[in-house]
């Protein structure tokens, strides 16, 4: 399904700086898998994402979609960020909607399907509300909705549930491979929480930061459905042990080497 | 419940026109028992009694300085909004035009006043122009401020859909930099009524500013009052009605004020 070969990608800062952000980064992810990239802050996740998407060029290296080479947006796509950035215009529906608008596909005809993803995500009976009237948990959900409805067959999430309470992030993890269950798709899930990044993948994509580069690939054998009772089971914690150390050890290397530790002015993938 | 509902009504109603209304009688008796002259300061009385016997004199002039308002503020949209696009979507243009909307805004219109008149003549054109030159730095700059607050993300995933610019801009950028827009209509509108009397000041033979003018001249301190009150609830009323088509066009941002 995606297949990004010896990928990558060096940003130019404003100040002129060059920041390399992923170097030599190869993954081939299946059709309708659940692929988690962990990592920390400035490893290059985010920009991971905007490449499959389309949303900027790689700098060296091939990115491939079903076969097709990415060389600028190409629609099957649902993107969802750690904000929900919905329109606080717009009405719950409508925002879903959106989506389809910007796609230039018929809104009139999406109106059931939308209404059956928010009933999907209990979010009946709030189709009229405002963004602003729901939670952040809600929020979130209807960007996941609005993202869905195209039935896009590649789903880009970036930290989608990094700006919620720990309780609700758990709750709406399961939900996500819940509706995954049903309406199968590649997903691409990036996140900085190790036990989320395991408890939701097939595989884990560990990346270790400067340039941004794959440390491991980790295949999760654990059953489906996945529950919360899993973090209690020695599997989970030998993955989360190794993920973990994978990371830290990328960390002591660096350290070691004695390179300057000071982060780059802009960091790409949060420049807003 | 009704405790707090009259608590309410006495802290948003009751105290502040509890505090106008002592103001005015404090200035009432000081000006009485000190005898102080009429065109020194007039009490509360004498202006709103002069003010009554102007009314219809008023009602002609206050329409020139209405007109004039008006029209500074409709200029103002229609140069600062598309202004603000083009500065917003082109870099260069920004580089080009940003340097001068700043040095418009810089030269004190009081002093540019003149120099319209002069080249204009007298009329109600130069304050018109006036009125905009004071109204629409607010605009263009709060405008653009709004068009480029849409988040990054947005842009990236009307990008991912590969829908145009121009319908991005429609669909998200527009209504995004509304609340931002009517931000700077509410200044412009109040800036507008300035710049048309700054215009009637420096020479006119009607409007508002015209009467305040001629009155001070004629030591009719109070007639000056009066105008003054008139010209304030003028601008309190445009302010309202700006404030009243912010409602409309923005009902999302009503659940926001409630909370």
């Amino acid at each position: 399904m995606i297949r990004l070969d010896h990928v990558e990608k060096t940003y130019r800062t404003r100040r002129g700086d060059l920041v390399h952000a992923l170097d030599d980064l190869t993954l081939h992810v299946r059709e309708n898998e659940f692929v988690s990239v962990v990592g920390t802050s400035g490893c290059g996740k985010s920009t991971l994402l905007k490449l499959v998407a389309g949303l900027v060029p790689a700098t060296r290296g091939t990115i491939h979609v079903r076969d097709q080479a990415v060389l600028e947006p190409f629609a099957d796509v649902g993107f969802v960020f750690q904000q929900p950035v919905l329109l606080p215009w717009r009405s719950v529906l409508d925002n879903v909607l959106f989506s389809v608008e910007m796609l230039g596909l018929p809104p009139a005809q999406y109106r059931k399907p939308a209404a059956d993803l928010l009933e999907l995500t209990g979010l009946g009976g709030f189709e009229t509300k405002y963004p602003r009237e729901l939670s952040g948990g809600m929020q979130q959900r209807v960007a996941i909705c609005r993202a869905l409805l195209p039935d896009p067959s590649l789903l880009l999430m970036d930290e989608p549930f990094g700006a919620l309470d720990a309780m609700t992030r758990e709750e709406m993890g399961l939900e996500l491979l819940r509706i995954w269950e049903e309406r199968r798709k590649t997903i691409l899930f990036v996140t900085h929480s190790i036990p989320e990044s395991i408890l939701l993948a097939d595989r884990v994509v560990v990346m270790t930061p400067r340039p941004g580069r794959i440390a491991r690939v980790l295949d999760i054998d654990l059953p489906r459905p996945r529950t919360m009772d899993l973090e209690f089971d020695r599997r989970f914690k030998t993955y989360s042990d190794d993920v973990r150390s994978l990371i830290f050890a990328g960390r002591v290397a660096v350290r070691r080497e004695a390179v300057p530790t000071a982060e780059p002015s802009l960091k790409p993938e949060e420049r807003r | 419940m009704t405790a707090r509902v009259a608590r309410r009504i006495v802290s948003d109603y009751i105290v502040p026109t509890g505090a106008l209304v002592g103001v005015l009688v404090v200035w009432e008796v000081a000006t009485r028992a000190f005898h102080i002259p009429n065109f020194i300061m007039p009490a509360p009385s004498a202006i709103v009694g002069e003010g009554w016997e102007w009314r219809y004199r008023f009602l002609g002039h206050a329409w020139v300085t209405l007109y004039e308002t008006l029209g500074g503020f409709a200029l103002s949209l229609l140069v600062g909004v598309p202004l603000a696009i083009l500065i917003v979507y082109s870099p260069t243009l920004k580089s080009a035009l940003y340097p001068l909307i700043v040095l418009a805004q810089s030269v004190p219109k009081i002093a540019v006043a003149p120099v319209l008149l002069l080249i204009l003549g007298h009329g109600e054109i130069p304050k018109v122009i006036v009125a905009f030159l004071v109204a629409f730095f607010p605009i263009v700059v709060d405008t653009a401020t709004g068009l480029n607050a849409t988040p990054s993300e947005l842009l990236d995933l009307s990008r991912s859909y590969r829908a145009s610019a121009f319908k991005t801009f429609v669909k998200v950028r527009l209504p995004m930099a509304l609340p931002f827009f009517f931000a700077g209509a509410k200044v412009a509108i109040t800036l507008s009524v300035i710049g048309a009397v700054v215009g009637e000041f420096v020479g006119s033979d009607q409007g508002l500013g015209y009467v305040i003018l001629s009155a001070t001249s004629y030591w009719k301190t109070e007639l000056a009052f009066s105008s003054m009150i008139l010209l304030s609830v003028m601008a309190i009323l445009l302010f309202g009605a700006v404030e009243l088509v912010e409602r409309l066009a923005c009902p999302w941002l009503a659940t926001e004020r409630e909370e």
